[in-house]
């Protein structure tokens, strides 16, 4: 088939949508449901849903359906999606300190009030394949459903009851062990940047928000970049806590707060090693980092909070010894949106032909430059070997 | 306007606010010709990076009476041209042309028609990178400081360093313009064929970088300068004797293509401005 | 003094980083001899400094590190913004003109045609990543040279007038040595024939021989050219080569003033006498 230079490229884009389209259901297996994908594909959802900035479950099964599994690509069809949307109206702040946890851990301290809870934790699985999961049938889901209120009896609540416990980021505070909040980057209302041009230096709102929909194995990568050995920051975790979190809005007449559901969100906040200095009366605290997103997301929030905390610490000048590239809050938020990174390093597939040709007369009026200074140089040595003679 | 637009969607799909915040970006832009003008780019059903920038811009100028019409490297037919421009008709049902001289709104990736412009005639460019000062300052901050100051030293210093290793003005497309004797600019990745049509024009040239989110413009009878020095000065590709193998035009921006014939094929020059190529045949034929 | 004409006028000049307290003034300065405010840790760099400069005079500034020296020279460049006081500045036949009421755009024009910088450490006044040739170049490019050739026979003409071989125009700066960087951003500073030449420090980290070459080619050029320089030095020594007239500096005051011999001779302060006494 012809690319550009074959009239009918209209066609050609019409047939190649078909032909993505075949290849989905080419294999001849039953065709997936969406409840299917939602429920046993959580973390393909949840990440669809954070890098896509929206939180709606379903959409975001549909999405990975029609992405066949592309997890950028799921995330950008929702947040095409959701720019589309009006915006009604925007919910009451939420704390983490409503979190109904499921699970709840610190590595600060050995104890916490509240105590440690491990629940539906993957760390301390052993990677070794389950071949039983190969030939399932609807009588696992039967036992799975018992298995869980046996276990949540175990863990000492009541089927269906999660609970509500304090954080320990609070009582750090308390004992003004880490600072209220990171000095010099408070500002009134959130930045928005899907509504406001992002423009550096920027706001730590606008920071988190665009961590909070950045692209997980970026964020990732430029953490780990920070801890690893291109930067100082070695984080503590103070608190990891995933589980279900109202959302309220302010009645339109009333003003009173009404419940209008729950989200499923992962939330992290970490201490950094560097002190922070707020004024010179006070003592020095430490430095918090904090990361938050849709589902069970543990990656992507501990990725957020330490380069929340490396970037405030960057910002204030309390880093010491190396800084990288992780350090450069332009180059964080700039090069971790999964959108926009994978928009631009594909759009070098589109045709290029114009300035190749532009390149072309370039590197021929520099292969030119080259063979006359050659030839100058091809003179200068004839005619000292001639004087030679 | 035609039936079987999607009503699912707003006129021109972006809602009404966007729309206006981004025409607020436009007269900005045009009040400061070669300004790079930040704006709220918003998420769309494009890939970032494939004429985000651009689009926004049409979408938000667009009436219903207008006719547009869409290129990439010259060309109606190019697959994303197509692909955009089935966006827009879809969610405007505006008509839309290939005749350069038919359009009011004309969105381009690449290159600026050969007919020359008018000034009832828009001209909306896609820009992948929108600061030139990126070749010697990536980060942004700084970047604005030095613009703000017009502090270009270090961009003359890169030009001067390109002809003391190259013997040449070593930049191929994207050359570096000054715009109104204040702003460095970045013609985006047109050839620099392209550039002296900025110059004097009669048309207004809109800028539009959707990932990196800044708006800019040339508006008419604005002065674009291209960075060059007295003894090496700027070129275009032309080169003695070229020719387009199609339609005989000497003076048009030539792309090289393979085309297959009974002996297997060979490599042959022609415009890369189809619609002015078809025009110079039609007309030859015509006359013929 | 008042008989000459004046290049550079400094009046009042207050810069300080921190948050300040009621006591800071109290507790800073030379009688102190903190910069610093014990109570809330503000340093004031620079409080209350006046100089004038003539046209064509070489002033000498000495003090240790943390006087206040270099502070007063980046306002002086208009790189650091002060609190208040003014810094007017006058070209021969003009009228006098507050540069800190120059705007972003104006300063910039004003600290590339006027004004020529050379720092203690190359990396500062240099682009490592340019070429030599380049690094002089950008100067003239921004006075607006856009003929190639003639930039090229401009830097080499620099270059030889700073003893530097014009055949190395194309070569990087991380092949020159210490004292030959010195001289290239002498060039730099040179290229656009500046009014006022701020030097920072140049010669520290130095070997004295080197250091004396490099202070032999600004006297030629102060003789040569007449140009009016601004020498910041911790040494007495180096001032004394160069400066007729000196200005010290303790904790962000001048805490004496007048002819440099004068000073060596007589020093006043007990500052200044304990700088003499060591430097002698």
């Amino acid at each position: 088939m012809g690319y550009v230079a074959v009239r009918g490229g209209a066609e050609a884009v019409a047939r190649a949508e078909e032909l993505v389209e075949c290849l989905r259901l080419m294999g001849g297996s039953t065709p997936l449901h969406l409840p299917q994908i939602r429920d046993q594909l959580r973390h393909a959802v949840s990440r669809a849903m954070h890098e896509g900035a929206l939180y709606a479950p379903l959409l975001a099964a549909l999405a990975v359906k029609q992405a066949e599994g592309d997890s950028i690509e799921a995330a950008f069809l929702l947040r095409a999606y959701r720019t589309t949307l009006p915006r009604v109206m925007a919910s009451l702040p939420v704390s983490g300190r409503e979190m109904m946890c499921l699970r709840r851990i610190s590595a600060s301290f050995k104890d916490i009030p509240g105590g440690q809870m491990l629940g539906p934790a993957t760390d301390y699985l052993i990677r070794l394949l389950q071949p039983a999961l190969a030939n399932e049938d609807m009588s696992v889901v039967v036992r799975a459903a018992e298995r869980y209120e046996a276990l949540v009896a175990i863990g000492g609540q009541r089927p269906g009851e999660v609970g509500r416990f304090p954080k320990v980021a609070d009582y750090m505070r308390q004992e003004r062990i880490i600072v209220d909040v990171p000095p010099d980057l408070a500002r009134e209302a959130p930045f928005d940047i899907t509504r406001e041009p992002l423009t550096f230096p920027c706001p730590r709102s606008a920071r988190l928000q665009a961590m909070a929909q950045a692209d997980t194995g970026s964020l990732m990568s430029l953490a780990y970049s920070s801890v690893r050995g291109y930067g100082d920051a070695h984080p503590t975790l103070v608190e990891l806590r995933y589980g279900y979190l109202p959302i309220q809005v302010a009645h339109p007449l009333t003003g009173e707060p009404i419940t209008i559901g729950e989200i499923e969100a992962t939330e992290a906040e970490v201490a950094s090693k560097a002190h922070s200095v707020v004024n010179s009366a006070e003592p020095p605290r430490f430095n918090v980092g904090y990361g938050f997103a849709f589902g069970q997301s543990e990656l992507k929030v501990m990725s957020m909070a330490i380069l929340d905390s490396v970037l405030t610490q960057a910002r204030i000048g309390s880093l010491s010894g190396e800084s990288g590239p992780a350090a450069d809050e332009e180059f964080v938020l700039l090069h971790s949106d999964g959108i926009e990174a994978s928009g631009f390093v594909a759009h070098f597939k589109l045709p290029h032909y114009v300035t190749f040709e532009a390149d072309l007369r370039v590197l021929d009026r520099a292969r030119d430059h080259h063979a006359e200074r050659a030839s100058r140089l091809g003179q200068l040595v004839d005619q000292a070997l001639e004087e030679q003679r | 306007m035609s039936a079987n637009i999607d009503q699912l969607y707003n006129f021109a799909l972006l809602d009404e606010d966007a729309k206006r915040a981004i025409r607020r970006s436009l007269l900005k832009a045009v009040a400061l010709p070669g300004h790079l003008v930040p704006f709220a780019s918003r998420d769309l059903p494009i890939a970032r990076g494939w004429g985000t920038g651009g689009l926004q811009i049409t979408l938000a100028l667009v009436t219903p009476d207008d006719t547009l019409k869409v290129i990439d490297q010259g060309d109606d037919e190019s697959v994303n041209a197509v692909n955009l421009r089935r966006l827009i008709t879809r969610t405007t049902g505006i008509t839309t042309t290939v005749d350069t001289a038919a359009a009011t709104v004309i969105q381009t990736r690449h290159r600026i028609p050969e007919e020359p412009l008018r000034d009832d005639q828009i001209l909306v460019l896609q820009v992948p990178m929108a600061d030139p000062l990126r070749w010697v300052e990536p980060h942004l901050e700084r970047a604005t400081v030095m613009h703000g100051e017009a502090d270009y030293g270090k961009m003359w210093v890169y030009l001067y360093e390109s002809v003391v290793r190259a013997g040449d003005l070593r930049i191929a497309s994207q050359y570096p313009v000054i715009v109104n004797r204040r702003y460095l600019m970045d013609t985006t990745p047109i050839p620099r064929w392209d550039v002296p049509k900025l110059h004097m024009a009669e048309t207004l040239y809109l800028f539009g970088a959707g990932r990196e989110k800044r708006i800019y413009a040339v508006p008419p009878y604005t002065a674009v300068e291209p960075l060059q020095f007295e003894d090496y000065p700027f070129r275009t590709e032309y080169r003695p004797g070229q020719r387009c193998a199609r339609c005989g035009a000497e003076n048009a921006f030539l792309t090289t293509h393979f085309v297959a014939d009974a002996r297997g094929g060979r490599w042959e020059a022609t415009c890369s401005d189809a619609n002015y190529c078809a025009k110079r045949r039609a007309q030859a034929e015509a006359t013929a | 003094m008042t008989s000459e004409h004046w290049l550079l006028h400094v009046e009042q000049l207050t810069k300080h980083f921190g948050p300040t307290c009621p006591d800071c003034r109290r507790l800073t300065g030379p009688d102190t001899g903190r910069s610093r405010c014990p109570r809330c840790g503000t340093v004031w760099a620079c409080v209350d400094v006046n100089v004038q400069l003539a046209a064509g005079e070489v002033l000498g500034i000495v003090g240790e590190s943390g006087s206040g020296k270099s502070t007063l020279l980046q306002m002086i460049h208009l790189a650091i913004r002060p609190d208040s006081g003014r810094i007017w500045y006058c070209d021969d036949g003009e009228t006098p003109r507050d540069l800190l009421a120059l705007d972003r755009y104006e300063a910039r024009h004003f600290r590339n045609t006027r004004l020529g910088i050379v720092y203690q450490r190359p990396e500062l006044g240099l682009n490592m990543r340019f070429s030599v040739g380049g690094n002089v170049a950008e100067k003239l490019l921004l006075a607006e040279w856009r003929h190639f050739g003639r930039i090229r026979a401009r830097t080499a003409e620099l270059m030889a007038k700073t003893e530097l071989p014009p055949e190395r125009i194309d070569d990087e700066p991380a092949t020159f040595s210490g004292g030959m960087l010195q001289r290239v951003q002498i060039a730099k500073a040179l290229a656009s024939r500046p009014a006022l030449l701020l030097l920072d420090e140049i010669t520290s980290g130095l070997d004295v021989s080197v250091q004396a070459r490099v202070l032999d080619l600004l006297r030629r050029i102060q003789w040569e050219d007449g140009i009016t320089m601004l020498l910041v030095s911790h040494d007495l020594g180096v001032v004394r080569q160069l400066a007729r007239r000196t200005i010290v500096m303790k904790n962000g005051h001048i805490v004496e003033a007048g002819l440099t011999d004068q000073i060596l001779e007589d020093p006043q302060h007990p500052y200044t006498q304990l700088l003499v006494s060591s430097a002698l």
